[in-house]
């Protein structure tokens, strides 16, 4: 996303320009752009006119609405970002207070402003909304690092994109493959058949073109990861050789790319383990989601070893905050972003202003996790919410527990 | 071609309600008619003159008379009252008949008089069903004079008469062959009243009439002679003395209905018989309607008034009894109810067949579908009884475990080719094999690993099942994948066992690494999996000469770990000895430094094992584990073991989660085709009318009746091997596999008393029992309780129950 006009005021008041330059940067909007906030982008509206006779005639036309936003709607499979709300400019077609559903386009300005408000009852750009707008914003374009993952395991795979913020499951193959019987040969026939069609699904996910002519030769190709227990993802990689040797020399451009690890099973849920293998590491160097990984395995590290030391949950955390145990030396508060997208102001003002206190008045270090990664799904469970603290703290009692139990 | 079909689909469906209607293949009507005749033929023994009279007689009088017993009852004691007159005095009978009775005039030549046409007289009337007032008029008729006919007729309609008439000639052939079991004369007589209008009289009339279109048609007239010529014989061979149905004239003023019936009845003898009458009755009165004039003429003839005997009189009878309505059977139909009544109640079974058969094809046709079911018939067999009844040999699952590279796979192998449920040949085959590829130890092994991944890496990755009896048991092993990748596996081949071998290489290091790795997981799995009966199979002692120390040393850790993992001391055994040699198997070690051991052998510990009991008469349960091609004969089998209950051929049985329904289209249990299996029998189910799609292995298969609930979630009491907090995890409970994650902690528990210790832990720690939440993506078939295995990043974190 490249960043066109910033006018952010000091008090939080202040609108930016930016223009989406991938489908991830359509994750990025949806996590910026919250309800009540207004958004001017281009749009197409279908018009209909009445004539005097009562004839009426429809004509598209291209407008730059401005709207408030009343709800987004995302989705991450197509990276298509919807947002609804009213119209708050007039146009020579529009009235005021009609409704319309802006599509985010890429490589389309858009401009995002948020109001604090008079009496402070809007969010403004927070602390943690510039933190977001600043990931959102890829200056030098060197974020395109991304992976494509193939989880599998007998008769299954999941073929994921792993983006800077997002692991995107593109599709699942299921198969049911007959497994071994005696002097069956059906299980092979069953494995080929399944290597045949997770090859072809890969290859229509990452738009891989087979033919050798095709000027797109020259493009990168991505890292493909195999992974799987035991050894299917080995035995892919042996098929897609032989694919390449034999019919789709085309697909020998694809060999290079391709890493074989392991993982403990075909779900997705293994993908923290693929993460985490040496092979991958050495390939995708340091990105965003590699640290994040690493930091939910070290707090849950400390919390099997020292369960005092680390904690989880809403009112865990908020609590251990108050005790001072984030703070300098060692705490860490660990968030999904999933908090900050609450449609509540004051659930959101709540986690802003326990970010903020934790970053600037204990000292300690917040990491706002990608909920659509991996390690943001592991956090997902805990609650959504975790900290390590410097230094142990006593669980309170069980009252207050069965509380926020309820509350749950 | 279309037309055709409807066509015929017409015909077929008249032909069939024809058959509703008279062939009364309605059971009930058939009951009712059974009694009724009975209480017919009682009434006519009963009766002042006994009479008795045949079952056919009796039925085809109730027909007549609707069933009305009392009527029946007149009729047929007139008949036979009279019939024994007539066999008596059948000479007196003659005039007296002649005399009183007043015969009602066969209705359809009369209307083609000089007054109206047949078609002038029928215009209002319906085609059937000629109500009966009509039929009255008709008898009135006959009081018109006839003579003015004689030549009214047109030459066309004696034609057509004609044509009719030597249908008729055929038909009453046939007639008389069909009657020609009843000795009845008379009946006969019926038909020459259409042959005599042709024939006899024919040939002074119908030369008339030629005479009189001579001009015209002399070419038909020639056909008609041709005609006549054909006919002639046939009548004259039939009953030449027949004459014409002159009476009319004699009749006196039209009888009212009741009348006649009763009048009818002390001569009614033909019609009686066979019902071969109604045909004669029927294609006459049809082609006389058609072309009445054609008949009038000839009766018009004096002569034939004068020839008036008993035998017309007769006719005009039963002409009257005959209802003279085309509600009637058809001839053709009359026919079939004649032969079918002939035969007697055989032939009905077969009609309503037919008829069942025609609704079998339109139900068909409904049903028609471009899938093709398939029916399987059951056979209702009690099951339970049946397995109570059968004398089979004690049988026993039981599940090879260990650590990677143990020998298990060749320790099963060996058992297996000493028990010689493997022969020679394929050994030396896999040796030679094996050796071709440098693996020449693993030729054991491959009995079990027959995928050629696992020959080739040599390393078994999915359970393989294999069976061998000795005197007293019939086992069937389930041989275990050691490596932690294919735990999951393991955990499905454990599902399937009463006890478990767990095999340990005693050689130096690997022991002591397979207690760290997949000895303990596999031991805590199968424990966790209800597993109570173990026995450690020490293996490869001859890697290490045979030690005693070595074995004792093993003996004491292992029996300490399983002690803790909860196995009684007294479910545990040791066996010492070599897969690949074959020592302490089957047979004792030859080796002199293995002469320590005394005990029993790898076989001998085997067949200690107890009959192990299944709920047998619980809600059918089967986890499928595998779905496969079992051939051209069976496109979808599955295979995996009865968990509860029981099923036999033709179920039908429902897959959770897809909710589908299938046929069991044969059953085999162990290999061997059978009609039936209960729980705790591995079986091959050949499935019929299900798309391959709908099954999964770790489905479970049950009955509509009691179907299994799928969940999305629900509680459990693990018993942790690893920190429990909320987490992702795979569920493993047999084949299944689906990934979850434990969502909430609800306490962690006293293992003795279960009493919640702690509430809402935040972390459990391994080896403490806590109550946990698990939430699944997708719904799968759980019901409490069953034994489920928890597993993230490749390890086992949790084992327990479903509550």
């Amino acid at each position: 996303m490249r960043l066109i006009k910033n006018t952010i005021e000091h008090n939080g008041s202040g609108a930016v320009t930016l223009c989406p330059e991938e489908p991830e940067d359509m994750w990025h909007a949806y996590n910026l752009i919250r309800p009540g906030d207004l958004l001017r982008a281009s749009a197409i509206r279908r018009v209909t006119t009445v004539q005097d006779t009562g004839s009426t005639s429809s004509a598209r036309v291209h407008l730059n609405l401005l709207i408030k936003v009343k709800s987004l709607d995302f989705d991450p499979q197509s990276s298509q970002l919807h947002v609804s709300g009213q119209i708050t400019n007039e146009t020579a077609h529009t009235k005021i207070g009609q409704f319309h559903t802006l599509d985010l386009e890429l490589n389309r300005n858009f401009t995002l402003e948020k109001d604090v408000g008079a009496d402070g009852e809007g969010v403004g750009w927070d602390s943690v909304a510039v933190e977001q707008l600043k990931d959102a914003v890829d200056e030098g374009g060197k974020r395109r690092a991304e992976a494509v993952a193939v989880v599998m395991q007998e008769g299954l795979a999941h073929i994921c994109f792993i983006g800077q913020f997002q692991t995107i499951l593109k599709q699942k193959v299921e198969m049911s493959v007959p497994r071994k019987r005696q002097g069956g040969g059906d299980h092979d026939k069953g494995m080929g058949k399944f290597f045949r069609v997770t090859l072809e699904t890969l290859l229509r996910q990452m738009d891989f073109n087979t033919s050798l002519t095709s000027g797109a030769n020259n493009e990168a190709v991505r890292p493909v990861l195999l992974a799987s227990p035991g050894f299917v993802a080995s035995g892919f990689h042996k098929y897609i050789q032989s694919e390449a040797a034999t019919t789709t020399p085309g697909l020998k451009r694809l060999l290079p790319s391709i890493v074989v690890v392991h993982s403990a099973s075909g779900y997705l849920n293994s993908l923290s383990e693929v993460l985490q293998s040496p092979a991958v590491k050495t390939l995708l160097a340091d990105t965003k989601y590699a640290r994040e990984t690493k930091l939910m395995d070290d707090f849950l590290y400390q919390l099997r070893k020292e369960t005092n030391k680390a904690t989880y949950g809403p009112r865990e955390v908020e609590s251990a905050v108050d005790q001072g145990a984030v703070g300098r030396g060692g705490g860490v508060l660990i968030m999904s972003n999933r908090l900050f997208r609450s449609q509540d102001v004051a659930e959101r003002k709540r986690w802003v202003s326990l970010v903020d206190r934790v970053r600037d008045v204990e000292g300690g270090e917040v990491r706002v996790l990608s909920s659509d990664h991996e390690s943001g799904k592991r956090l997902e469970g805990l609650g959504g919410i975790a900290a390590l603290l410097t230094f142990p703290v006593v669980e309170e009692d069980l009252d207050s527990e069965d509380d926020s139990a309820d509350a749950d | 071609m279309s037309r055709h079909r409807v066509k015929n689909v017409g015909y077929d469906d008249d032909d069939f309600e024809d058959d509703d209607g008279y062939d009364s293949p309605d059971p009930e009507e058939q009951e009712f008619l059974q009694q009724c005749t009975a209480a017919v033929l009682g009434q006519l023994r009963a009766g002042q003159p006994s009479v008795t009279a045949t079952t056919e007689e009796v039925q085809e009088a109730l027909w007549h008379y609707y069933n009305d017993i009392e009527k029946t009852v007149n009729y047929l004691r007139g008949k036979k009252e009279k019939e024994l007159k007539k066999q008596s005095t059948p000479a007196v009978q003659k005039p007296k008949v002649q005399a009183g009775l007043p015969v009602p005039g066969f209705p359809a030549p009369l209307p083609a008089e000089a007054h109206f046409s047949a078609a002038d007289f029928f215009r209002d009337c319906p085609w059937l069903n000629v109500p009966a007032h009509r039929k009255t008029e008709i008898l009135v008729e006959p009081l018109y004079p006839r003579l003015g006919l004689l030549g009214g007729a047109p030459e066309s309609g004696g034609k057509m008469s004609k044509l009719a008439a030597l249908a008729a000639a055929r038909k009453k052939k046939e007639g008389e062959k069909a009657a020609a079991a009843v000795p009845e004369g008379p009946s006969t007589s019926q038909p020459a009243r259409t042959e005599g209008s042709t024939i006899k009289p024919s040939g002074t009339p119908l030369s008339l009439s030629e005479r009189l279109a001579a001009s015209k048609l002399s070419k038909a007239s020639e056909t008609n002679g041709g005609l006549r010529r054909l006919s002639k014989p046939g009548a004259s061979a039939s009953l030449p003395a027949r004459q014409q149905p002159a009476p009319e004239t004699s009749k006196p003023p039209p009888p009212s209905l009741p009348e006649p019936t009763k009048q009818e009845e002390p001569e009614k003898e033909p019609e009686q018989q066979q019902p071969t009458s109604n045909i004669r009755a029927s294609p006459s009165t049809f082609a006389s309607v058609i072309l009445g004039n054609a008949t009038g003429p000839t009766m018009a003839e004096p002569s034939h008034l004068n020839s008036n005997n008993v035998d017309l009189l007769q006719i005009y009878g039963q002409d009257h009894a005959e209802p003279f309505d085309f509600a009637a059977p058809s001839p053709d139909d009359v026919v079939m109810n004649a032969q079918s009544t002939a035969k007697g109640f055989k032939s009905k079974p077969a009609a309503s067949k037919a008829a069942k058969g025609q609704a079998d094809l339109a139900g068909g046709m409904k049903d028609l579908s471009v899938e093709e079911k398939v029916t399987v018939k059951s056979k209702n067999l009690d099951v339970l009884a049946e397995y109570n009844k059968s004398t089979r040999k004690k049988s026993a699952n039981f599940v090879v475990i260990g650590h990677v590279d143990a020998g298990k796979s060749t320790l099963m192998g060996r058992l297996l080719a000493d028990q010689g449920a493997i022969d020679q040949r394929t050994l030396d085959k896999y040796r030679k094999e094996a050796e071709k590829i440098g693996k020449g130890s693993f030729a054991l092994a491959w009995v079990m690993d027959q995928g050629s991944e696992e020959r080739a890496r040599g390393v078994t990755i999915d359970i393989a099942t294999n069976k061998f009896e000795t005197e007293t048991t019939a086992f069937t092993i389930v041989d275990a994948p050691g490596h932690r990748d294919f735990v999951p596996n393991m955990i499905a081949g454990a599902s399937q066992a009463d006890f478990a071998v767990l095999v340990v290489d005693s050689s130096v290091g690997k022991f002591e690494s397979g207690l760290k790795g997949q000895t303990k997981e596999h031991a805590l799995l199968v424990r966790s999996m209800g597993v109570q009966k173990i026995i450690v199979a020490v293996n490869k002692m001859d890697t290490v000469q045979w030690n005693t120390e070595r074995f004792q040393e093993i003996e004491q850790q292992i029996s300490a770990f399983l002690t803790t993992a909860g196995f009684q001391p007294k479910n545990i055994s040791f066996v010492p000895c070599s897969g690949v040699l074959g020592d302490n198997i089957t047979r004792r070690s030859a080796d002199p430094k293995s002469s320590w051991y005394t005990g029993r052998t790898l076989l001998e510990e085997l067949e200690t094992s107890e009959p192990y009991t299944h709920a047998l008469d619980k809600p059918l349960r089967m986890t499928i584990g595998d779905v496969f091609r079992g051939g051209v004969q069976n496109p979808i089998s599955i295979s995996g073991r009865l968990d509860a209950g029981s099923l036999q051929m033709g179920d039908q049985i429902l897959t959770m989660p897809s909710g589908e329904t299938a046929l069991i289209r044969s059953v085999e249990v162990d290999g061997e085709p059978s009609d039936w299996a209960v729980a705790g029998q591995n079986v091959v189910l050949n499935l019929a009318n299900i798309d391959p799609i709908h099954l999964r292995s770790g489905d479970v298969v049950c009955r509509a009746s009691a179907p299994i609930k799928t969940v999305t979630s629900f509680t459990a009491k693990v018993l942790a091997f690893e920190h429990l907090m909320p987490m992702q995890v795979d569920v493993h409970r047999g084949r299944l596999h689906v990934p979850g994650r434990i969502s909430k902690l609800v306490a962690s528990l006293d293992k003795t008393s279960g009493l919640a210790l702690k509430k809402r832990p935040k972390i459990v720690a391994p080896g403490t029992v806590a109550r946990v939440v698990v939430e699944i993506d997708q719904a799968v078939p759980l019901e409490a309780p069953t034994r489920i295995v928890l597993r993230a990043g490749g390890t086992t974190v949790a084992a327990g129950l479903l509550e």
